[in-house]
């Protein structure tokens, strides 16, 4: 993985430019010495480090703009922070630029209940968003697995989904607005309390594009009311084709779960000697959740597991109270850290059609052989979004590399089938050289072009989402 | 000019000399457009249509009914529920799919489930300078770069000539029901509106009609379900009054069938649901219609009429449907000149649709 070389130029005006930065925030939200930048020198993908030029903790949106006014005058790139836990290397720093990190912004601005939304600094993290309005039964949908850490903020660049997408959608479906500040330090309000766009839907276009087209600073989020309740039932069977057309008979039954979640042995494996949560041993093990009253719940439940027994499970498992539910959630919330006590591991995020579900696990064990890397696979099965787990050995020479590669050859298999390279994590660092692999020269062109509209020196988190040699022309310009 | 593929098309663009004025079904008459008509009518057709995977991609020429036709085969549904402006606009023809993207155009049930834009998986378009582009896909969760299926979601074909569009659909439901509550003054509706709202209940269509002061929540799903909710909605809300179970009748609500044959100018206002009441209490409507809980105003009103200055500094943004006088909502500065970068990048020779958003 290649990063473009930094600007010697303004690596060698370090002093100037943490001088001008220092003249327009408080000293503590300047962080310049050599040791203290390490702190920011990766995200979630840890596999890459770069220490920046220095960073800032602003703590509003006029601290925001006159940070990124100075940057522009002086042509300092600029790499934007939320919590640091893209998975992506989204917020991988360069050593020409400035990390500009919200943490500090995470206060809440407003909450209408009778309105349904609610407006947040985004340096919050997404479950304190729901802290905030949970005591009023609602919450804030989108729930990616970082929830406890992440920021609203990097949900925001990365379109961050979660486990009820299925249902609710992901960050852009419940974004509503937000204060954006752009490369050179102008304040744009974009949407608000109201439904769509008066004119371009800028809105959109903003959410996913991963801090490239400016930096928010506020949101306006939807709020959802509390369902009555919710509950899941565990099923395993001995084939992932079975599996698969259960999920399929399920959609198609008219049934709408908030959640279907699928498992293979290799992940099932690790999660019970890590978690203990009694999941039977077999192929394939699916978590559907649906939600309502308990009556509701009930007849969805009695739906789905007729449909369920039709295809000879080797387990089918409802949740009679909460605690149960919990035992049932414990292995597939463990999933992560189970696959990490046996190695050091790789996370991919490619969404395929559900139907070529079969198809690509089966080439996926296939190539897990080729390779000589085990992979472990748990996903979001209602919407086709893989995660597939590689492991690999970070101490040992060429391992890495080699799971790179087993990965990259995943991600284009998604492609193939029709699906696509990144689900919810974004392309970041980590996909960005395989972007020609979905996209043609025009269709990056189109989405370049897009930048060139709202940061046309390219200072912006530049490095990423692009590939290199396509974003040359402009990064160097 | 009516282009039969994506390379035909292109090249008619890349030899236009002058504008181009896009054309689905003409149904949807908005804005002033001049030049050449460019029709998608021979770009049609479903070219994929998953049940399972509640997916469908279709060109832009499509008409809505024959996508409504196929889904309904298979008991599934354009959950956005696109309204038809044929009674509206006064207009014969067919909607197409094309149009309704280009447009954004959601009916009632966008305040449960989400507008167009949300259903959207990807889109094929041929941009001003004739490229052909693609963006998103058909699967239902896509971060793959930048959302341009967004941007291409109610641009009105200024930055492009759609020629597929792909969705995500959902399961029709077993049953429906709307309940009515009586005699509310606007205030007290909207009042009502947001509690239903607020609860968990899944009201998928919230509607007032001041005319005749009749308030409809719409519920749908399984029978027994749909019962449930009916009773403890009825409760929630019996404050404002007793419900009636009424026949709702969500197609002439989506159409605003009230207002056509009707002279005057049409706004469609998005705003707040708790800044509406005294929102249209300032405009001087002939009539008004309240959709999505208070949050959509649709209002007839004497030509000439200057909504936008009664909005005044309440969020949100008018257009103007119906009627002679600046379509869009006018941008503040730093967005106009965003808007227009990007109209720019796209269409450098501002040949497309030109002049319809600013």
């Amino acid at each position: 993985m290649q990063m473009p070389i930094p600007d010697a130029s303004v690596i060698e005006r370090k002093d100037q430019i943490v001088a001008r930065l220092l003249a327009v925030l408080p000293k503590d939200a300047v962080i310049s010495d050599v040791v203290e930048t390490r702190a920011y020198e990766c995200d979630g993908l840890t596999a890459y480090r770069c220490p920046p030029l220095c960073a800032v903790l602003p703590s509003n949106t006029d601290e925001v703009a006159a940070v990124l006014k100075i940057c522009h005058e002086l042509g300092v790139p600029v790499v934007p922070r939320g919590s640091g836990t893209s998975l992506a290397g989204g917020a991988l720093p360069t050593a020409d630029s400035v990390i500009l990190g919200v943490a500090k912004m995470n206060g809440v601005i407003e909450t209408n209940y009778d309105d349904r939304y609610i407006r947040v600094q985004t340096g919050r993290t997404n479950l304190s968003v729901t802290g905030a309005v949970e005591a009023n039964s609602f919450f804030y949908a989108p729930d990616p697995s970082s929830q406890l850490a992440c920021a609203i903020a990097g949900n925001i660049a990365m379109n961050s989904g979660g486990a009820h997408c299925l249902k609710y959608g992901v960050t852009t479906n419940n974004l509503m607005g937000v204060t954006m500040v752009m490369m050179d330090g102008t304040v744009v309000e974009i949407g608000g309390a109201y439904m769509d766009a008066g004119g371009l839907d800028l809105l959109g276009v903003i959410c996913g594009s991963e801090g490239q087209l400016g930096v928010v600073t506020e949101a306006t989020l939807r709020i959802l009311p509390k369902p009555e309740g919710a509950r899941p039932v565990l099923m395993g069977y001995d084939s992932s084709e079975v599996a698969g057309q259960v999920v399929t008979d399920i959609i198609k039954a008219g049934v709408l779960p908030v959640a279907i979640e699928f498992m293979d042995r290799p992940c099932i494996e690790a999660t019970e000697n890590f978690a203990h949560a009694g999941y039977p041993m077999c192929e394939a093990l699916l978590i559907v959740e649906v939600e309502g009253s308990d009556a509701e719940i009930d007849a969805q439940l009695a739906l789905i597991m007729e449909i369920a027994a039709k295809h000879n499970p080797v387990e089918l498992r409802e949740a009679k109270d909460a605690d149960e539910a919990g035992r049932i959630w414990l292995g597939r919330k463990s999933a992560f850290g189970a696959m990490g006590q046996i190695n050091d591991y790789m996370c991919l995020d490619g969404t395929i059609p559900v139907s070529e579900l079969p198809y690509v696990l089966r080439r996926i064990g296939e190539m897990s052989k080729e390779f000589g890397l085990d992979v472990g696979n748990v996903f979001h099965a209602g919407d086709g979004n893989m995660h597939p787990l590689i492991l690999f050995d970070a101490n040992k020479e060429g391992d890495l590399e080699l799971c790179e590669e087993f990965g990259a050859e995943i991600l284009k298999l998604c492609v193939e089938v029709g699906g696509c390279l990144t689900g919810e994590h974004g392309v970041g660092i980590e996909k960005r050289d395989l972007m020609h692999v979905q996209f043609s020269a025009a269709d990056l062109e189109a989405q370049m072009a897009v930048k060139d509209v709202f940061d046309p020196k390219w200072l912006l988190n530049a490095a990423k989402v692009f590939p290199l040699d396509a974003s040359e022309p402009r990064r160097v310009a | 000019m009516t282009p039969t593929s994506e390379p035909e098309l292109s090249d008619m663009i890349k030899a236009a000399t002058g504008p181009l004025r896009i054309v689905g079904g003409g149904t949807r008459p908005i804005g002033h457009v001049v030049g050449e008509a460019l029709s998608t009518a021979a770009l049609s057709g479903i070219t994929l249509h998953e049940p399972g995977a509640l997916t469908l991609v279709a060109r832009a020429g499509t008409p809505v009914a024959e996508i409504e036709a196929t889904l309904a085969t298979q008991n599934q549904r354009l959950a956005f529920e696109p309204m038809d402006h044929r009674a509206l606009m006064g207009t014969t023809g067919q909607p197409t799919i094309g149009g309704v993207v280009a447009a954004n155009i959601s009916g009632p049930r966008r305040i449960s489930v989400g507008a167009c834009r949300d259903f959207m998986l990807g889109v094929r378009f041929v941009d001003g300078s004739g490229n052909i582009v693609k963006n998103g896909g058909r699967v239902m969760k896509n971060v793959t770069g930048y959302d341009l299926v967004k941007l291409m979601a109610g641009a009105y074909g200024t930055l492009g000539v759609l020629t597929e569009v792909s969705f995500k659909v959902l399961p029709a439901v077993e049953a429906q029901t709307t309940l009515t509550l009586s005699n509310l003054d606007d205030t007290t509706a909207i009042r009502a509106m947001s509690a239903a709202l607020g609860s968990p209940f899944e009201v998928t269509g919230v509607a007032h009609d001041p005319t005749q002061a009749l308030t409809h929540f719409r519920l749908e799903g399984f029978a027994a379900s749909v019962a449930y909710r009916a009773d403890a909605l009825s409760k929630l809300l019996a404050p404002f009054g007793t419900m009636q179970e009424t026949k709702g009748d969500w197609a002439a609500i989506r159409d605003v069938t009230a207002f056509a044959g009707k002279s005057g100018d049409v706004w469609r206002i998005s705003v707040k649901p708790s800044d509406a009441a005294a929102l249209v209490a300032k405009i001087g409507a002939d009539t008004v219609q309240y959709d999505w809980g208070g949050g959509l105003i649709w209002a007839l009103c004497p030509a000439g009429t200057d909504v936008r200055t009664a909005m005044n500094s309440t969020a949100g943004h008018a257009t103007l449907i119906r009627g002679t006088g600046q379509t869009f909502h006018p941008e503040p500065a730093p967005l106009a000149a965003i808007s227009t970068g990007l109209r720019t990048k796209f269409d450098p020779r501002g040949i497309l649709n030109t002049g319809i958003m600013g």
